[in-house]
C-alpha cells in the first residue's frame, strides 16, 4: 500500500461516501442533482492543478469513457502542445450519449452535474483554455435542467470559467467528435474526414479537447484523491471504476459502477440476467457479441474482453434473451446503423443498407444461402475504412461479430429452423426510444 | 524524391468514376461505383496519370499526399480515434 494512503485520505474518502467501487455514483440517492454546497461539503474544494493534471492522469492511466478508451493524458498533452503554438484551445464535454443502449451519461449529468463541471474546469485549466462547451443530448430535459441549475450555482459562487451549454442533435453519429464540433459551429453536425485531428485543429480551427462526461467525472475525483487512491479499485493494468449500463433481458436494468476486472458473470448475476441467455452485446451498437459460454471467469476489462474480440466501448452490456435469435438481433441492429448514416460517403450510404439487407435475409430461416454470406463478407471488406468517420467500421464490426458468434444459428437457419421458434423477439428494447 | 499516395475525401466523392477509368492499376470501383484506392505509394510510372486523375475529378475529392515514414499523421486509428 502506498505511503500516500494516510488516515486523512481515509477520512476524506469515507466522508465522500465512497467505498469499494462506489465512486462517481457515491453521494445522495434520489433522482435530482446534488447541489453545489452539498457537493463541495462532501468532496472538498476543487484543487487547482493546472497542467499538473496531465501527469496525474498519466499516473492513474485514466482512459476515456466515451467508447474509444483513449489515454486521457495523451489527449490532454496533445491539445496543450498544439496550444503552445499560440492558438487558444477549446474544451468540449460530450454528453451526447448517442449509443441508444447507454444511459450512464444521462444519470451523471442529472444527478452529479458538479462532478462533470469540475472535470471540465480541471481539463480547461490543464490545457489553458477559457472556451468551454458542454453538449447534452436534447432528449435529456432533466439533465439539461440539472446542468443549467448547476451552472447558475457555480456562477453565483464565481466558481470556474463560464461554460456554454448546448443541446445535442439526435442521431447516432451526432456525438462523434467532428460532428459535435460542426454542430457547435452552427453547421450541419456531420462528421468530417481527418486529417487534421481535432486536437490540432477542431472548433473554429483551434486545438480542441473532446471528453466524455464520465471521463470528466472521474477527473473530478482523481484530482482530489490522487492516482494512488484511483488505483485502489480495478486491476494493476486497468485501475479505477467505470459505469456500465445493463440492458436487455435482465431483471434489474440500469446503470451501475464497477471496478475494472469484476467478473462478468458477477455483473450479470447482480443484474438478474436471463440465465438462458447465450449471448451478450458488449459496447452496444458500436460493439460486438460475446457468447456467454465463452465467458469463463473473465473480468470486465479491456484486456480480458479483447481475448474475445470485444471492447467495453461506452460501457453497455446488453443481454440477449435466450428465446431470441441472435442473427435477427444483429441484423436489426445493423439495419438501424445503416439508417443512422449521415449519408456523406458512398460506401457507408450504400454499403451499410446492402450489408443489413443481406444479414436480414440470412436471419430468416430457410433463406440462408452461401451467396448472401459471400456478399456480406465482400461488402464488409469493401466498406471498412472508407468513410470519413468510423461509423461504417462499427457497422462492419457488428455484422462480422453477428456472423461469427451466431455461426451455429446460421447452420440451423440453413436447415430451416431457428432457436426463436416463436415470432423472433430481438430483445433489444430499451427504456429509451428504441431504434 | 519523396513518395506520394493517392488519398480521397469520401465526403466529396460522388462516384463519377473518372479516377478508375484513368488509373485502373490503382483504383477499382466498389459495387456502388465508389473508388477503392490502393493505399501504397504511387509507382513513379503512374505519377503522371495520378496527377491527371486528381485534376479531372469533378468534385476535387482526390489528392496526392506525401507519405511520411510508416504512416501519415492523423490517418491512423492508432492515433486518436473518435467514437460515436
Amino acid at each position: 500500500m502506498s505511503p500516500i494512503r494516510t488516515e486523512a485520505l481515509e477520512a476524506r474518502t469515507a466522508a465522500a461516501g465512497m467505498s469499494g467501487a462506489l465512486r462517481v455514483l457515491a453521494g445522495p440517492a434520489g433522482p435530482g442533482p446534488e447541489p453545489l454546497e452539498a457537493h463541495l461539503h462532501r468532496l472538498g474544494d476543487l484543487p487547482v492543478l493546472g497542467s499538473h493534471l496531465i501527469e496525474v492522469t498519466a499516473r492513474a492511466r485514466l482512459r476515456g469513457r466515451g467508447g474509444a478508451g483513449f489515454p486521457t493524458s495523451k489527449k490532454l498533452a496533445a491539445v496543450a502542445a498544439a496550444a503552445s503554438w499560440g492558438r487558444s484551445p477549446v474544451v468540449i464535454g460530450n454528453g451526447s450519449e448517442s449509443e441508444p443502449l447507454s444511459s450512464k451519461d444521462e444519470l451523471l449529468l442529472r444527478r452529479r452535474p458538479h462532478l462533470v463541471l469540475d472535470g471540465l474546469e480541471l481539463a480547461a485549466r490543464a490545457v489553458a483554455s477559457s472556451e468551454i462547451y458542454l453538449v447534452v443530448s436534447q432528449s435529456y430535459p432533466e439533465a439539461l435542467r440539472a446542468v443549467r441549475q448547476a451552472l447558475k450555482e457555480r456562477s453565483r459562487e464565481r466558481l470556474g470559467d463560464p461554460v456554454r451549454l448546448l443541446s445535442g442533435r439526435p442521431g447516432f453519429v451526432s456525438g462523434e467528435e467532428t460532428a459535435l464540433i460542426s454542430r457547435i459551429e452552427g453547421r450541419g453536425g456531420r462528421p468530417r474526414a481527418r486529417p487534421p485531428l481535432v486536437v490540432e485543429r477542431g472548433l473554429g480551427g483551434h486545438p480542441t479537447l473532446v471528453q466524455n462526461v464520465e471521463t470528466l467525472a472521474q477527473l473530478a475525483l482523481l484530482a482530489r484523491f490522487g492516482p494512488e487512491w484511483y488505483a485502489e479499485a480495478g486491476t494493476p493494468d486497468e485501475p479505477g471504476t467505470t459505469l456500465v449500463t445493463l440492458a436487455g433481458a435482465v431483471a434489474r436494468p440500469g446503470v451501475f459502477e464497477t471496478a475494472f476486472g469484476t467478473p462478468l458473470k458477477a455483473l450479470l448475476d447482480a443484474g438478474g440476467a436471463d440465465t438462458s441467455s447465450r449471448a451478450l452485446l458488449v459496447g452496444g451498437y458500436f460493439g460486438g457479441w460475446l457468447s456467454t459460454g465463452a465467458l469463463g471467469g473473465r473480468g470486465y476489462s479491456r484486456s480480458e474482453l479483447a481475448e474475445l474480440d470485444v471492447s467495453p466501448g461506452a460501457g453497455v452490456l446488453m443481454v440477449l434473451s435466450g428465446s431470441a435469435c441472435g442473427l435477427r438481433a444483429g441484423a436489426t441492429a445493423v439495419r438501424w446503423l445503416a439508417q443512422q448514416s449521415s449519408r456523406q460517403c458512398g460506401p457507408c450510404t450504400f454499403g451499410l443498407p446492402a450489408i443489413a439487407n443481406a444479414l436480414l435475409q440470412l436471419s430468416e430461416p430457410g433463406r440462408t444461402d452461401d451467396d448472401a454470406l459471400e456478399r456480406v463478407r465482400r461488402w464488409c471488406s469493401d466498406v471498412e475504412g472508407r468513410g470519413a468517420c468510423h461509423h461504417p467500421d462499427g457497422a462492419v464490426r457488428l455484422a462480422r461479430s453477428t456472423l461469427r458468434v451466431f455461426s451455429e444459428e446460421l447452420g440451423r437457419h440453413r436447415d430451416g429452423s431457428c432457436v426463436a421458434e416463436a415470432a423472433p423477439d430481438p430483445g433489444m428494447a430499451t427504456a429509451r426510444s428504441a431504434p | 524524391m519523396s513518395k506520394e499516395r493517392l488519398v480521397i475525401d469520401p465526403t466529396a466523392c460522388r462516384g463519377h468514376g473518372l479516377c478508375a477509368e484513368l488509373l485502373p492499376e490503382l483504383v477499382r470501383l466498389d459495387d456502388w461505383g465508389y473508388p477503392i484506392i490502393d493505399k501504397g505509394p504511387v509507382p513513379p510510372a503512374l505519377i503522371g496519370r495520378a496527377r491527371r486523375a486528381v485534376h479531372i475529378c469533378p468534385t476535387l475529392a482526390l489528392a496526392l499526399r506525401p507519405t511520411v515514414g510508416a504512416e501519415v499523421p492523423g490517418s491512423g486509428r492508432e492515433q486518436l480515434p473518435s467514437g460515436p
